[in-house]
Parts: C-alpha cells; structure tokens; sequence
C-alpha cells in the first residue's frame, strides 16, 4: 500500500479529509456489509471501504441478483434488487466501530438512508459519527426498492430533495460528507451542483443503472425470477464503465461543480489498475470497486493496487494528484473537434490472419473501402473459391484485405473488429485542409451549416469529396 | 440383424474421444472468430458454412446447427469423426497458427449428436419429380447423391450387395473413430427422406440396360475391391485388413485377436488394423512396409497416434514369405530395401537389397495394402483411367446417364468420406440439372 509496494509512486489520498494508503475504497455494497468481511478485505490491502448502507429497517428477497453474461465472459455486468443493509443497526454501528479501532490507518466511510425527515438525518448522521468513522456518503442512488420508498434514487432525481437533505446532514456533520449521486437522471450535473450548494464535502458517482437484466426463455420469466416475478434492479459492473467515464466527465468540465473543487470518488464498472487508472485521468480522486470483488474476491486489490503503481511509475506519475484530471482537458463536443483531422485504416499484412472481419465490416455496414486482393494483385469478390479446390492448401490462396486508403474516412470499425492485437492501425493522414471546427463554420459561414446548397458549395471549395 | 443388435458390438471399443458437455462446446465456439468467407469452410471438400454452425452452437440453436451442416453434408455425422481436420478445416483455421486451431471436428459431432438424439428429422420429403434414379452401392458417396436427389424430388433405390448400409463407414472404419450405430443412423436418415435401400442387392448381377431402361440415371458409387495379393508363398494364411475390420466391428464371425501380429502396410486402414490389434489384446504388434514414414500414405496425426499406442515399425521391409507350423502363422520373412529413384507415383521406388532376408515372429499377419480397381467398370465396359471409373467434371462417365463418384473414380488425390460425400452431392447436382434442365 502507498509505498510499500514495488513501485515509487505514491498511492495514498487525502480525500476531502478522508485519508487512506491507496484509493481503492471497497464500494457500499455486499463486499462491505460486515466488520467480518471488511476485515478480510483491510487484509488484502484494500485501502477504505465504504459500508453497506445503514438506516431505514429492510426485508429481502432470494434470487436477488442477476448477471449478463456475454461471449463466454461470465458477469459482464451484474443486477441486484438486495436491499440497504439488513442488519441489525446496532451491530453495523458496533462492527463499524471495532473495525475503525483496528485499522486505523484504513478510510471507513459509512453509507446511509434513511426517511426524509429532518430529524430522522441528524440522528444517523450523530449516531455514525459516535463510531469513530471517517466519513459518511449519502445514498442518493439506489434505483430499487427503495426509491420506491420516497428514498435512494428517489431523492438523487430531484435536486431540490438532494439539496434539501443534504443541509440537513451539513448541519450536524463533523466529518466529511460524500454525496452519492444516480446516473438515473438525464443531466447528472444538476443533483451534483445541489450538493454542492448544500455544503457538501464531495461527492461520488456512479450508483447503479435501472436495468432488465433479461428474460428466461424457457419459462417466460423475468431474469432473476423472484417468486415468478421479476423487475428493475440496479445495472453495475465492467458493461457500465463508460456511462460512469461520461458522468465523471461531465462534472469535470460542469464550470459550477467544478469549481466548486469538491473531489469526486469515481465508480462504476471498475475491474482492474487500467479502468482506475482511466478514472483517475477523467477526474476521480478516489476509487471505488464492487462487482469485480463480488466476482473475484478481495484478492484483486493486489493486482489494482501494483498495477497502478508500475503504471504511474512508467509514466513519472508520483502521486494519485499528479494523476486525477489530467485527461480532463481532453474532453470536449462534437462542436470542438477538428473536421479537418484525418486518420485512415492501414493493415498490417504481415500480422494479417486473412479472418475477413475487416472485410465484411467495412463493406457491410461501414463505407466499402477494404478490398480483397488476389495474389496477382487483382481484386477479387468473397466466396471466389473453386469448389473443387480444398484441404489446408487454400490458406495460400486466400486473398489479402487492403484499404483503399483515398476512399476510407476513418470510420475506425476495422480497427475494433480486427482481432489480433496491433494489426490494424489507424494512421494519421494530412488531409490538407486548415484545421477547423463546426461550431467555427456555424460562426463563420453559418449557412453551410443550414443550407444542404451552401454546405455542397464549401465541400467544393474545401476539397471535401463524400463517396 | 437391427440396428440395436449392433450397438454393443463394436469390438467392444469405443469412440476414442469422448463426446463434447455442452460447456466444453460453449467454450470452444465462443473461440472461433467467424471468419467470413472462412478458410476452414474453404477448406473442408463440402464447404460446410462452419463459422455459421459453430455461432449456432454458441447461441444454442443447436437445431439449425445441425441443418447448416447437413445442408452442405448430409454425413456429417460420419465426417465429424473420420475426417482428417488436420488436413483440412482445422489445418486451415486462422487461429492455427499461434494458437489452437478451433476443434471443428468435435463441434459439428456437438451438433449432429444433438440431431440424431432427437430423431434426426432434418429434410422433409420433397414432392415428387417424376424422375427415377438408381444408386449402386450405399456408402458416402451414394447415400450423399441419394439424398441429395431425394431433396429435389426424385425417386431413389439404392442398391446395396452387403447386409448393411453405410459403405466403409459401416464396415471398415473402426469403431475407435465411428461406432457402427453412427453409420446406421446416418443411412436411416436418407431413408426418412424418401430414399429406398434394397440391402442384398449385386449389382454385378444386373445388366446396365436394364437399369437404364427402369432408371433415368444411373449413379455408380461401388468403392473399391478386395486387397490384392501380395503375391508370396503362404499367403492363404495371411488375413485381410477390411475384413479384420468388420469383424471388429459388426462381429458376424468373431475376431481372433494374435498374440504377435505383424500389420502389412501403412495406409490408414494398416493403422486401423494395427490400432485394433493392440486395443484388443495383442501383446506386440509390428507394421512392415517396405518405404519409409516419409512415404507412409496414412497422416502424420495417425502415424503419431500408433506410435503412441505402442506399435512398432519394421520400414524398408518387403514381405516375402509366409511360415506355417501345423497350419497355424508361425513368421512372417521380409527382405531390407532400399529407396531408389522416384517412380511414378512421385514416391522414391524400394529396391531389394540381395541377402537381406530377415524372419519376423507372428502368430498373425494382417494385410492393408490398398483396395483392387473397381470389377463393374470392366463388366460394365465403362472406360477407365489407371484402373479407376473415368469420369467427367460432371461426374459422368463413358456411358451417357451414367454417373460415378466416390473412391471408384478417385484417380487423384487422397480417397476419404468427404471427398466422397462431395462426388456424391456434386453428381446428384449433375444429374437433377440433366433430368430437369438447369436451375
């Protein structure tokens, strides 16, 4: 942990007051439910958990949780209608307390939830605190069960709720307070400026994704059946890594949550050093992880852990501040990105296993620019072959893939189907033309950007041929 | 006899590699790539869509997966388990190189196992054309055409001299590879379809006018013939591999297994042999063949494998006499050879090297040295090329109508079912567009 791993790089936070060796944070969810199994995890290595949500009284269900599963890779995300924490409240408070009091070098951060009464809050809120914990994040993202209940999600949609709550936590709160936000909403900068508003210390994102993980096709039923019935649960694991990236991003370059300077604690898909890595450039200060525990156990913190560290070590990255933000600036809109920029596809023959991928890609459902070349260098169609010629021999005659590089815009959709590592190449191409953005052409010659005439007339002038 | 009377026969062996769980067919079809215009689809001689039912396998449309096969193969079942992959779909896999070829083989037994337990309804029958077609002899190749011309309506009878249905895949493919009841099922399938098999029925005993006078076409699918001779002294006791075979496989007279058995050949039916021989209780089991493993007709995967069984080899040995003791095979004596220039069959020819004779041991001696020519081509006055049925690209022969494929015509290249089973498919082709004009 910090520097007691292999590498230099320091690893250790300082999280709007919550410290910790590492930024790895267990995420309130079943890893974190007991003293028992935090435990084990602060032995692993993990640098902080956050406990499973505390508060309002719960029933569970079996069947509670779902997975897709996808090209043979098992829990490509998971599903859970499993409610807050169904513990006892006082053992969770006592266990929260044991576990502070052995690991105090390790952030204990306590999720809560409760009804939305002033009151209800600020004895929640004194009654952590009693423990000794470092923290506190308020669930304002659980899409089931009790969203239905005027809690979780419920608030997080609302930013009126969302702000109004969290004054109420501010005013007893002594320690930082975490706000945790749902991607259940269209623009998730507008509960996180409430936070902001509020007073609140930071905030985190993202919960779980309201989600159908599937339906039985043998008995009809929805996936998990819960007593032949079934319904929305929360969407998590590595398939949502790229709606948490986006949300992230997006408090990144809001003016007002940023500059509010409130850190962010990222989550959402997070199963190895590469995603933490990934969300530490787009913002995030701190890490939290869940399905890929729920999946593999404790013992990938060692992986996350050593992995970031060579990483930031490679790079000359000393610290996780160094890291947090530094692709931030990166982001930006179809509006700001240089038309002129020009990539093509380029194959490497001798990589080149002759799948087709590229080819039937490209030609079916891209822009027509790979060609099949024969040996004589002619271009031939698929399905050519003679079917009287057989056995292995016919590898030798299999025609090659090439990209008509004066026809290929750059779609990319070669690039991702190809599948052997560094044989497709998008290759920077000098297109030519000055570098310039549309929302420059809406500013300068706004008619292009209305008239289909005046649009053909600058694709003349420029030298912009669309086949 | 039923088919059921032959299940537990098989010489008591079983199919070498067990079947694929449903797991392990998951796993290894979510491997495959799905090349398009796939080079194992290219590869295989009936160009089954492979990609296509492997991604059925990983869908569980286990159904359709075995109908794309079928649609391209109609023994695909046969195939799955005697086909050389190596040497063909699996030798030409992208993944081959660097990693391990997809096992295509074993996937399209997945899915054809799947078919046949659940009855192995595929092809409805066709409504009929009017046309009649007779097929001599019921093996790949002519069970292939028969089906073939069955899905396009015609009214077939196959003709079939032995008791069995099934060709070599019945009778001289050991169950090692292909169970008998594999075989049979696979028959039984054409037969749902519409096709009608007379079992018993020689067609040596038939006169090509009259077939052609009850038939619009003919399709000869007869194989080959007996081993030939060795030609040495003592050779009445010396037994024949396909037989040895057979009666490994459906039993009618019991096997007798050597204690000490020399296998004469190297082909694949030699290994068959030899690798019978040793399953089933040989204590020590020796090919003679007089070139090198370099010459040796059977594969190299086969030739691996019978190492691996414990076998051993006397190469560059000429078999040259037989010894009897009170009846029984008590030696077998071989001359060393020597390799000469090629002959031309493009192979380095043996030659004998004087005073070299040697006597190997043996209590049994088995021949596998290759099939005779095909008989009916000369009964029938049909012309030939070195001994096999002459054919044209359409598969028919000298005689207007008449049409051959299989390993009766296989002048070039390496006989095997698949080839067969292609022959059989692309004449059945021929033969609907001559009766029904193209299209």
């Amino acid at each position: 942990m910090g520097k007691g791993w292999w590498g230099v790089a320091d690893l250790s936070i300082n999280f709007a007051g919550i410290r910790s060796p590492n930024p790895f944070w267990l995420a309130s969810a079943p890893p974190a439910n007991s003293g028992a199994q935090i435990h084990r995890a602060f032995e692993a290595g993990w640098g902080g958990a956050v406990w499973k949500t505390i508060g309002a009284p719960v029933l569970n269900v079996s069947n509670r949780y779902g997975a897709w599963h996808y090209g043979g890779q098992k829990m490509l995300a998971i599903n859970n209608v499993e409610l807050i924490s169904d513990r006892p409240f006082e053992t969770n408070l006592r266990e929260i307390a044991e576990v502070k009091r052995a690991w105090p070098d390790r952030a204990v951060i306590v999720s809560a939830m409760v009804e939305s009464k002033p009151d209800t809050w600020h004895d929640i809120i004194r009654r952590i605190q009693d423990t000794g914990a470092d923290g506190i994040e308020l669930n304002y993202g659980c899409p089931h069960g009790m969203s239905e209940r005027g809690m979780g999600s419920a608030v997080g949609q609302v930013p009126e709720y969302c702000e109004q709550i969290t004054r109420w936590v501010m005013e007893v709160a002594k320690i930082p307070v975490i706000v945790k936000l749902t991607p259940n909403i269209s623009d998730i900068t507008v509960p996180a400026r409430a936070a902001a508003a509020a007073g609140a210390n930071a905030l985190s994102l993202i919960n779980t994704i309201n989600s159908i993980v599937g339906v039985d096709l043998d008995s009809l039923e929805i996936t998990p059946n819960i007593g032949g019935k079934g319904g929305h649960g929360g969407y998590a694991g590595p398939a949502v890594k790229p709606i948490a990236l986006n949300m992230l991003a997006a408090l990144g370059r809001d003016s007002v949550v940023a500059g509010s300077r409130l850190p962010i604690s990222g989550m959402g898909g997070i199963s190895d050093w590469r995603d933490a890595a990934e969300f530490l450039l787009l913002g995030a200060s701190s890490l939290q992880v869940c399905t890929a525990v729920m999946h593999y156990g404790f013992r990938i913190i060692e992986d996350l852990c050593d992995g970031l560290s060579n990483w930031m070590d490679e790079k000359g990255f000393a610290s996780i501040a160094d890291v947090a933000g530094k692709s931030l600036a990166r982001v930006s809109d179809f509006n700001n990105f240089d038309l002129s920029f020009r990539a093509v596809a380029r194959i490497d023959q001798e990589k080149c296993v002759r799948c087709n991928l590229c080819y039937v890609a490209c030609n079916d459902t891209a822009h027509q620019c790979i060609d099949l070349i024969a040996k004589d260098g002619s271009i031939v169609a698929p399905y050519g072959h003679d079917e009287r010629v057989n056995g292995r021999v016919v590898v030798e005659t299999r025609p090659r893939v090439q990209v008509r590089e004066v026809d290929c815009v750059g779609c990319r959709l070669c690039f991702n189907v190809c599948p052997v590592e560094g044989c497709i190449a998008m290759v920077e191409e000098p297109s030519g033309r000055a570098a310039v953005t549309w929302g420059q052409i809406t500013q300068r010659e706004p008619a292009v950007t209305e008239d289909w005439q005046a649009m053909e007339k600058y694709r003349a002038k420029m030298g912009i041929e669309i086949h | 006899m039923t088919p059921p009377e032959y299940e537990r026969s098989n010489g008591g062996l079983t199919e070498l590699l067990p079947p694929l769980t449903k797991h392990e067919a998951l796993v290894e079809a979510t491997r495959c790539l799905m090349c398009y215009d796939a080079p194992c689809t290219q590869a295989c001689p009936t160009h089954i869509d492979i990609p296509q039912f492997i991604k059925k396998i990983y869908t569980g449309n286990l159904r359709g997966s075995a109908r794309t096969i079928l649609e391209s193969n109609l023994l695909g079942a046969t195939c799955a388990r005697v086909c050389p992959v190596q040497e063909l779909c699996e030798g030409a896999c992208v993944l081959g190189a660097e990693h391990k070829p997809i096992a295509i083989g074993r996937l399209q037994r997945h899915a054809m196992d799947y078919a046949y337990a659940q009855g192995g309804r595929m092809f409805p029958v066709a409504p009929a054309s009017g046309f009649a077609v007779a097929v001599i002899g019921a093996g790949p190749a002519g069970l292939s055409c028969a089906g073939e011309l069955a899905k396009r309506g015609h009214s077939v009878t196959v003709f079939e001299r032995r008791e069995l249905g099934g060709g070599l895949s019945t009778y001289g493919i050991i169950a090692l590879r292909e169970p008998v009841e594999v075989a049979l099922a696979e028959v039984a399938m054409i037969e749902r379809m519409g096709v009608k098999v007379e079992r018993g029925a020689d067609a040596a005993s038939f006169s090509l006018a009259d077939l052609q006078a009850r038939f619009a076409a003919v399709f000869l699918s007869v194989g080959l013939g007996a081993t030939p001779e060795l030609a040495i002294p003592g050779e009445d006791l010396v037994e024949d591999g396909l037989e040895y075979i057979e009666k490994s496989k459906v039993g009618g007279e019991k096997l007798r297994i050597g204690r000490n058995v020399v296998v004469i050949g190297a082909g694949n039916t030699a290994i068959d042999c030899a690798t019978i021989a040793k399953r089933l209780g040989a204590e020590r089991v020796t090919m003679v063949y007089r070139r090198t493993e370099h010459e040796m007709t059977a594969y190299p995967h086969e030739y691996e494998f019978i190492k691996r069984e414990g076998v051993g080899f006397e190469f560059l040995a000429q078999p040259a006499r037989v010894y009897a003791e009170s009846g029984a095979v008590s030696a077998l004596e071989c001359v060393r050879m020597r390799l000469g220039a090629k002959d031309n069959s493009g192979r380095a020819a043996p030659e004998p090297i004087e005073g070299s004779a040697f006597v190997i041991p043996a209590d049994q001696i088995v021949k596998a040295i290759g099939q005779k020519k095909p008989a009916l081509a000369e009964l029938w006055k049909l012309k030939t090329e070195r001994g096999f049925i002459q054919v044209s690209e359409e598969f028919e022969t000298s005689v207007p109508g008449v049409f051959a494929g299989g390993d009766c015509v296989r002048a070039r290249g390496a006989a095997s079912t698949v080839m067969a089973v292609q022959d059989g498919k692309l004449a059945a082709r021929a033969i609907g567009e001559r009766l029904v004009g193209s299209g």
